[in-house]
């Protein structure tokens, strides 16, 4: 839709073109926008994002895709350094206006590096915004604004619910602001908060806890560059129990810094620590290890119900 | 290796350039040498951070700058190239700006087709890449050049870029400026190969090794480069072989870890030097003609110097300017809080 409106805008990513890339995501892009806006790139991940900077400062709108985050690590000095600081270091002369997109997550049996949750490494730094749809609808219209926004997005896809999640789309232009969370279920008792996959495991847990009567609340962050304070401390102090819920390793992640911003901002409403769900320290395992490492709906219930106990 | 120019001044074949122009590289390297005296002087007085001197390097960076058409073309620096950006448009007092911590006064203005100097090693060359692909995408005519150095060459982002440039044909001029001294470690160490210009041809395009203390075959070069760039021909990769005379920067000190004669031999054939001898026996150049155009090069300096020292050094808002075209609420929270606390100290 966006390719349409804004013939400034191409996409390009290993195997995005005839293909459509692994999950299919760019399919019939090719076919319809043609050679000047589809591009397949060679194998090398941090030319695709530093060369869809120069294509940002010489007036393209890039969308490029990097096969899995966990491959960003090939590509991280072009991502935080350089799209994140063009603006800072160049004292607002360029900016870019550079979306990237990347898979990631666990539960699809994919091989080593190609879950790994890394994102909160993209909040340390500063200029990029890092987006995490759960939702279809989210999906789209935060899509919409990231191409949009005139910085760089670094937009996250969870791949276990390119095949499980349905839901509705709106039609038409349907941005969603970046920055703002989303409560997607109201609830009295208990806040779980979470972005991307983990969304639906807390809804699933809600669920689960609703029948012993316990009325719990989920907030799908939706991005956490920029971390959306206001919802968020509403939500905590709405119920005064808190639980994060995050796929990526323990220490370090972004559900530290859900804590952390809780606690300083909202401490006198809490009941309860602030407590967190996570995968542990690890590297991440094989996959028929991943269910037993990734953050579990009995995990992400032991944890509420502890916070509920307290 | 291509020399026109051989270290006597001897020209060997047709000049490629007019005495106009040559009049303008003598101009810009004798301009060079000032700046780089004055940054060096004014790093010891503190009053700037740091400073890399261009000495050794002019012809390649001015040879290779005078080639572009600073409005049709871009150049995205390393960074030790300053009189290439001034030639490429850069206002001085920008650059001393730059150099003596007025941000907002060393900004590169709308208009002129220069990125900001680049501190990452290596990491402004697929940018390049992306800047000559928008000029293609666009069907604007212009090219993109590209500095970096020897140790540049070693890294990641070197391969990428030459390989995705190769593949997609972009208007590119890849300018390998091989001073032979990556801070202390020497080129023999970067590599085994002996012939870095040997490398394109592995990317699908052309490689040139230039005599980079030779102003006119760098300027020669480059000008087919773009030539070639311009009619659609793709990326070239030219190796300026020249000489670091002077320290990495500010802060080294080469004489920990290289002989001061292969310093004084690579100093003999200056490349300043050839090209006066050259000019003066083409009657187009003397040492009367020389005095004058340093007076007023230094009368530039001076007051150029002067105004951007008046100019008042950033206070700590901004911190948080240019972080994101409009700053997200919890920034905004940040900046009242750092400069409030701010405040409160200087109270």
């Amino acid at each position: 839709m966006e390719m349409e409106r804004d013939e400034r805008v191409i996409v390009l990513g290993e195997d995005v073109g005839k293909l459509g890339g692994v999950f299919r995501v760019t399919r019939g892009l090719l076919e319809r926008f043609g050679h000047e806006r589809v591009f397949d790139t060679p194998l090398a991940e941090a030319s695709i994002a530093g060369a869809s900077l120069g294509l940002a400062l010489g007036g393209m709108v890039p969308v490029a895709e990097i096969q899995f985050l966990g491959f960003t690590h090939q590509a991280f000095h072009q991502i935080g350094p350089q799209l994140g600081r063009i603006r800072f270091r160049s004292r607002g002369r360029f900016h870019a206006q550079v979306t990237i997109r990347a898979p990631f997550g666990g539960r699809s049996r994919t091989p080593e590096f190609h879950p790994d949750a890394i994102e909160a490494q993209f909040t340390q730094t500063p200029g990029v915004k890092v987006v995490c749809p759960a939702f279809p609808d989210d999906a789209k219209g935060l899509l919409l604004s990231a191409i949009r926004d005139p910085d760089p997005v670094l937009y996250l896809e969870p791949e276990k619910l390119y095949r499980t999640v349905t839901g509705p789309v709106p039609e038409g232009d349907t941005p969603v602001p970046i920055g703002s969370a989303r409560l997607v279920r109201q609830g009295s008792d208990l806040t779980l908060v979470a972005w991307s996959a983990a969304v639906h495991f807390c809804l699933a847990a809600a669920d689960a806890l609703a029948k012993d009567g316990v009325s719990v609340a989920v907030l799908d962050l939706r991005s956490i560059v920029p971390l959306d304070i206001d919802a968020l401390v509403q939500a905590a102090s709405a119920t005064g129990k808190v639980v994060v819920v995050q796929e990526a390793p323990l220490t370090g992640g972004f559900g530290a810094e859900v804590a952390a911003t809780i606690q300083e901002e909202a401490f006198m409403s809490l009941d309860a620590p602030v407590r967190r769900v996570a995968a542990p320290d690890t590297p991440y395992p094989p996959g028929a290890l991943e269910d037993h490492y990734l953050p579990s709906l009995e995990r992400v219930l032991a944890a509420a119900r502890a916070v509920l106990g307290f | 290796m291509r020399t026109l120019l051989d270290r006597e001044g001897t020209l060997h074949g047709n000049c490629p350039m007019s005495p106009e122009q040559i009049v303008e590289a003598l101009r810009l390297m004798l301009q060079s040498r000032a700046l780089d005296d004055l940054g060096t002087k004014l790093q010891r007085l503190n009053l700037v951070g740091v400073y890399s001197p261009v000495q050794g390097q002019e012809a390649a960076v001015v040879g290779s700058a005078m080639a572009l058409d600073p409005a049709r073309d871009w150049m995205i620096p390393a960074s030790r190239e300053q009189p290439a950006w001034l030639h490429h448009a850069l206002p001085l007092e920008n650059l001393l700006a730059l150099y003596m911590g007025r941000i907002e006064q060393g900004r590169i203005p709308d208009g002129v087709n220069l990125l900001p100097r680049q501190q990452s090693i290596a990491s402004q060359l697929p940018h390049a890449v992306g800047v000559a692909w928008a000029l293609k995408l666009r069907r604007q005519p212009g090219v993109a050049l590209v500095y970096f150095g020897d140790g540049a060459s070693s890294e990641g982002d070197f391969h990428e870029a030459a390989n995705l440039a190769g593949v997609q044909r972009v208007p590119l001029v890849f300018l390998l400026i091989n001073n032979r001294w990556a801070i202390s470690t020497p080129v023999s160490k970067q590599t085994a190969a002996e012939d870095l210009s040997a490398r394109a041809p592995g990317y699908g395009f052309p490689g040139v090794a230039v005599d980079g203390d030779d102003l006119f075959a760098v300027y020669s070069a480059t000008k087919e480069a773009v030539d070639r760039a311009l009619s659609g021909a793709g990326p070239t990769l030219i190796e300026a072989r020249t000489y670091r005379i002077g320290f990495h920067n500010t802060s080294d000190n080469p004489r920990e870890y290289r002989d001061d004669s292969e310093v004084a031999a690579a100093a003999a054939h200056d490349p300043l030097e050839r090209v006066r001898r050259y000019a003066t026996n083409a009657g187009i150049w003397s040492p009367e003609e020389e005095a004058a155009v340093k007076a007023e090069i230094d009368a530039e300096l001076d007051a150029a110097q002067r105004k951007v020292a008046s100019l008042p050094r950033p206070g700590p808002e901004a911190i948080f300017d240019h972080v994101y075209e409009t700053l997200p609420p919890r920034l905004r929270r940040q900046r009242a809080r750092l400069l409030e606390s701010i405040a409160r100290s200087e109270r």
